[in-house]
């Protein structure tokens, strides 16, 4: 149930965004969802990609700081109030999210929220007792 | 093991008896055959008769780098340059080169007192030395092959740089001893590690490193990355070259040669000669010195001599480690700053590489100091907390231990320029004039 996150430090300098996008995408590598997080001096560049393996060991061989995290993916209706209901649901569970990004499902998928918890199994076993629908790795690899 | 035992391990009476000699001899032939040092004599009103004691050294003016340069090219030179059988050179990039020169019995000196190093680092006939000092002007490439041969070991004339060279032969011609700058040591590892090769693919066993100050932190890494014991080396083209004074391996300072040097810690500012076991600069005497002999030569190296019995039996006194150079000492905000004590911050906390650079500015009348440290995969993680974390630990360690506020910025892995040599540690780009 869990979901593998690539996490690469960046300088804040610019081109090196793009040096990561395109040893990417130069190798087929799809990415699913992205988000930033920074500092006036560097940032955090966390990934969502089809091929989590492969991503980090070809970012590693070009010398970036990469790690893979585990996280959460929940799927929650695309509407007004769908995340709210997914936080709430966390809320009760007494989760704690460090952070969290959210990004649109394609076909039959809804909306598709990812977080990052300091105890995952905990929140995955509480969170498949809410009846919310958390999705597998794979799953979200092959969207 | 000793290359010489005879001198190595000589009763201290008899040691002192045979440093007053030479130096006499020294003092004179300094007196008859070097203009700047007659008139720097005669300006105190001393002449070689005077000279009865070694405490009598302490009356005789200092000799300053300066002294060389305004003597450029051969005017510091004791004999005729037709003895001259080879002659040493400073890059001269913070001024005018200096000039050193050897007479053939001065190379078989350093010879000796380089073989001798080698053996008191534990080196033996049998070894492969790879030599990757430079080779040229700088002493310390011939220095230690000359020494090497002298042992009768095997040495590889590699000189510094081509790093993947470097592993190649080390790991095909069995190297047992690495000689280079420890910054190069390291820089060596890590090209061993993106070859993908490990300590199992090497015959290694002994790094003497030298020409450049270094912290026993970076010690425990280099051992820790390369498996073998590093030792520590000092020499100065204005004294001889490499071999003046090397670490046996009890790893408790550094052992002087004083049959052919006389060392003294003084303070840098007032000239005195301080007691045994106090910081100062270390000030040599040449005993045995033909072509270049030095009187009192200011090294602007920062350290601390000792008396205390060594488990190696030798009787020379050993210098602690070179903590700084007077002259690669930054004073940001009036306080004095080596760039050697941000390292063994850094390597204290170990989460970092241990690659840095100082960068030192001023903004108004400001002086603004940021360390730019390279991130370590192995501590990186998802979240920014743990890395400003980190930059915090960094920042409060460094300003408690220099005593000044830094900017710490974390920047990507081999962003920091590697070295082939002499480690860039500092950028200063304040305009002080």
């Amino acid at each position: 149930m869990k979901v593998k996150q690539i996490s690469v430090f960046l300088e804040n300098k610019t081109g090196r965004l793009a040096a990561v996008t395109n040893a990417l995408g130069s190798n087929q590598i799809n990415i699913r969802a992205l988000s930033i997080a920074d500092t006036s001096d560097f940032g955090i560049l966390r990934l969502i990609v089809d091929q989590p393996d492969k991503a980090y060991e070809i970012l590693k061989a070009k010398d970036f700081t990469v790690s893979v995290t585990d996280v959460i993916g929940v799927e929650m209706p695309d509407q007004p109030g769908g995340l709210a209901k997914v936080l709430s649901e966390l809320e009760e569970a007494k989760i704690n999210i460090e952070y969290l990004y959210a990004f649109l499902g394609r076909g039959e998928r809804g909306a598709l929220v990812v977080f990052r918890v300091e105890d995952i199994d905990s929140a995955i076993e509480k969170l498949a007792k809410s009846g919310l629908n958390v999705l597998k790795g794979e799953e979200i690899y092959k969207m | 093991m000793y290359w010489n035992q005879k001198y190595e391990c000589m009763p201290r009476e008899e040691l002192l008896a045979l440093q007053l000699e030479r130096l006499k001899n020294t003092v004179e032939k300094c007196f008859y055959n070097v203009p700047h040092y007659r008139k720097a004599f005669q300006e105190i009103g001393f002449e070689p008769g005077d000279l009865n004691s070694l405490q009598d050294l302490a009356k005789l003016p200092f000799t300053y780098k300066t002294d060389l340069r305004d003597n450029y090219p051969y005017g510091m030179f004791a004999v005729p340059l037709s003895e001259v059988v080879r002659i040493h050179s400073s890059s001269g990039t913070t001024g005018k080169p200096t000039v050193v020169g050897y007479t053939r019995s001065d190379i078989n000196t350093w010879a000796e007192l380089m073989a001798r190093a080698l053996v008191t680092a534990g080196v033996t006939k049998n070894d492969v030395i790879q030599n990757a000092y430079g080779y040229g002007l700088f002493t310390g490439g011939l220095g230690v092959h000359y020494g090497a041969e002298r042992l009768g070991a095997s040495v590889i004339p590699i000189s510094g740089g081509n790093t993947k060279r470097q592993v190649m032969i080390m790991k095909d011609y069995g190297t047992t001893v690495l000689t280079c700058t420890p910054s190069y040591a390291l820089n060596i590892s890590e090209v061993i590690e993106e070859m993908g090769l490990t300590q199992d693919d090497f015959q290694l066993k002994v790094g003497i490193f030298g020409a450049e100050p270094w912290s026993d932190n970076m010690r425990k890494e280099i051992e820790q990355k390369l498996g073998i014991i590093a030792l520590d080396i000092y020499g100065l083209s204005e004294i001889i070259g490499p071999g003046v004074a090397i670490e046996c391996p009890s790893k408790t300072g550094l052992h002087i040669f004083e049959d052919h040097f006389i060392p003294e810690i003084i303070d840098p500012d007032t000239g005195e000669v301080l007691p045994y076991g106090s910081t100062g600069e270390l000030v040599f005497t040449s005993l045995t010195k033909e072509a270049l002999p030095m009187i009192r030569y200011r090294t602007r190296d920062i350290a601390s001599l000792t008396l205390e019995e060594c488990s190696c039996g030798r009787t020379h006194l050993k210098m602690k480690r070179v903590s700084g150079r007077t002259d690669d000492m930054l004073i940001i905000r009036g306080v004095n700053v080596f760039p050697s004590q941000i390292e063994s911050v850094l390597l204290e906390i170990g989460q970092t590489e241990p690659h840095y650079q100082i960068v030192v500015d001023r903004i108004g009348t400001l002086d603004t100091v940021e360390v730019l440290v390279e991130v370590s995969a192995s501590f990186f993680s998802d979240q920014i907390r743990q890395l400003e974390v980190l930059e915090a630990k960094i920042r409060e360690a460094i300003e408690s231990t220099l005593g000044i506020s830094v900017k710490v910025r974390l920047v990507e892995p081999k962003t920091i320029e590697r070295s082939e040599g002499k480690a860039k540690r500092v950028i200063d780009k304040r305009k002080l004039d």
